[in-house]
């Protein structure tokens, strides 16, 4: 099982170092390996088991309620301008 | 007898009679932590005037140490990371307001594995948490504060995780009782997502009676958790009064005796414990979940997937850590989330992202939730026949800091734990002797099935009344 790292790594939006890839590259193989085991289980017609206990949709009543203020929501963010968090550029030629 | 030495019950007792008021308990705490948090590292932050005041305003409250995922108002919340240093937070989980409205006070932040993924503390990034019974070992995890703590005296009682065995096995570990309760019973709003289908929150305590009140307290309905039904909670105190073995059916599952990691002392305990039940009446049998040595690998495929969804929330754009290197929104997020988590963190988010990602989805994250479902249908035939299951908690006792280095080794820890998370029943680990010639604590676990707590509190009970004339 040769698994890219770099690339799954990508995918998560996660920077490694080379150090990180080559350690992680043998530890990940080592789990993958590990949990093949499941490829032996007979699971046809089978249900997957999506959570923790059998659910149906939960419903509320669509109320208006309380949530927190612009302040408390604001409060730990990296950085803000007034009343929003400030972002490095994401739009070519738009004002950062 | 100090006060930070008193469980929940007899902290009520004194509070009830005026004996004491909660701000002397506290006092109590705080000398207790000032003493001790050197060595032992239970708490990350204790934060002494805010807990000082909260016992002002509410004379009869019991303080509880609070597991640092579990948001407090006002309080930080780092779950053990770097990328949430600093962090306060803006609102109360559930459970604390749950805590709050039945007489208990939040009251210090205990260490923990990051985000909860590890079975032995050393995965925080922010400090070493020391087992009180030896400081060269680990307290477990990754409620591994938590333990520490009640194991230590250095709380009342405290709140833990449990995802795949995170309150069970380091409350084996440090002599605690330890409390996962089934899928759904607690509500999971306002604490750190780990595995969403699998955590749970409960009560780590010095005696199962007092964590029949504190899982009382907490638990419930809540309208910001789907998952949490509306069926009322059970009295647990009242289900625990004269609790006997006599006649109660206890399954041994075959699968859990003849593994080969099972510490030979560990093995001595759990069958002297199985004795003491047999001995007390009740009607012992050997049970098979056929399936139990799948239950590891469903495990870190299903956790790891949940995690890096989750995890994904840690962008550096609202709130927790922001790269000063990032140029561009993509590498504030690569950049930000590489400086932030740890290497556990790091390693479980990209097994996540391998098991979902395209062309793995089936083999690996569809498979194994379907292995689940035959999982989860081993507990359903059991409990058809058993009231409820014993069987070993960890398959060691404490072992030293830094002797586990490869992640699947330690992963293996978990595994006595994993199957019964898997399945959204009840479980608890309850302390049932030492280790020779180390006295190291070891636990042994009770398993009853899902909202069948009443039950599983009152063979706990039961039990942990046996040990204790054993001694």
């Amino acid at each position: 099982m040769k698994i890219d790292v770099g690339y799954v790594a990508e995918l998560a939006r996660l920077e490694l170092t080379a150090e990180e890839k080559a350690l992680f590259q043998g530890q990940l193989e080592s789990i993958v390996g590990y949990v093949e085991k499941i490829s032996e289980v007979d699971v046809t017609g089978v249900e997957p088991m999506m959570h923790g206990r059998p659910l149906a949709n939960a419903f509320r009543e669509d109320e208006v309620r309380s949530s927190l203020d612009k302040e408390q929501a604001l409060a730990n963010a990296p950085k803000r301008v007034g009343d929003e968090f400030l972002l490095p550029k994401i739009v070519e030629g738009a004002e950062s | 007898m100090e006060l930070f030495e008193l469980g929940i019950k007899a902290a009520q007792e004194g509070l009830n009679k005026g004996e004491f008021a909660a701000k002397d308990l506290v006092q109590s705490i705080i000398e207790r932590y000032r003493a001790k948090n050197g060595e032992i590292g239970a708490y990350l932050t204790f934060d002494e005037e805010q807990a000082l005041a909260l016992a002002e305003a509410n004379p009869k409250a019991v303080p509880i140490a609070i597991k640092d995922l579990i948001n407090v108002q006002g309080q930080p919340c780092t779950c053990a990371s770097k990328i949430l240093k600093g962090y306060v937070s803006p609102y109360d989980a559930t459970v604390v307001k749950n805590l709050k409205a039945n007489g208990f006070i939040p009251c210090g932040r205990v260490n923990m594995d990051e985000f909860a993924m590890g079975s032995s503390t050393e995965n925080s990034a922010l400090g070493v948490t020391r087992n009180p019974y030896d400081l060269s070992r680990v307290p477990g995890g990754s409620s591994g504060g938590s333990a520490a703590a009640v194991g230590a005296d250095m709380c009342i009682a405290a709140l833990g995780t449990d995802t795949g065995g995170s309150i069970r096995q380091p409350a084996s570990f440090c002599n605690c009782v330890g409390v996962k309760p089934s899928y759904g019973r607690v509500s999971r709003y306002g604490v750190t997502a780990f595995a969403s289908s699998l955590d749970q929150v409960g009560p780590m305590s010095k005696s199962v009676e007092d964590a029949a009140i504190l899982l009382k307290a907490i638990a419930g309905y809540d309208q910001m958790d789907g998952t949490t039904p509306r069926e009322p909670v059970p009295d647990y105190v009242r289900a625990i009064e004269g609790a006997s073995l006599k006649g109660v059916k206890i399954g041994l599952p075959k699968e859990y005796f003849g593994v080969d990691g099972l510490d030979g002392e560990v093995k001595r305990v759990t069958e002297r414990a199985i004795k003491l039940a047999a001995d007390a009446g009740a009607e012992l049998v050997e049970v098979s979940l056929p399936h139990t040595q799948y239950a590891m690998a469903v495990y870190y495929i299903i956790a790891p997937a949940e995690a890096s969804a989750n995890l994904a929330r840690f962008d550096g754009v609202r709130y927790g850590h922001r790269s000063e290197a990032a140029t561009d929104v993509y590498s504030l997020y690569t950049k930000s989330r590489a400086e932030g988590f740890g290497p556990e963190v790091k390693r479980r988010i990209i097994m996540g992202t391998y098991v979902l990602s395209s062309g793995y989805y089936d083999a690996y994250y569809a498979r194994a939730q379907k292995v689940r479902t035959l999982i989860k249908r081993d507990f359903d035939a059991v409990f058809a026949k058993v009231d409820a299951l014993m069987a070993p908690c960890a398959p060691t006792p404490a072992f030293r800091i830094g002797e586990l280095q490869d992640p699947l080794t330690m992963y293996l820890n978990d595994l006595f734990t994993i199957p019964s998370a898997l399945a959204g029943v009840c479980a608890a680990s309850i302390p049932a002797g030492f280790t020779e010639p180390d006295h190291l604590p070891v636990g042994v676990q009770f398993v009853c099935n899902a909202f069948d707590e009443a039950r599983l509190f009152r063979v706990c009970k039961a039990f942990e009344d046996i040990a204790k004339q054993g001694e």
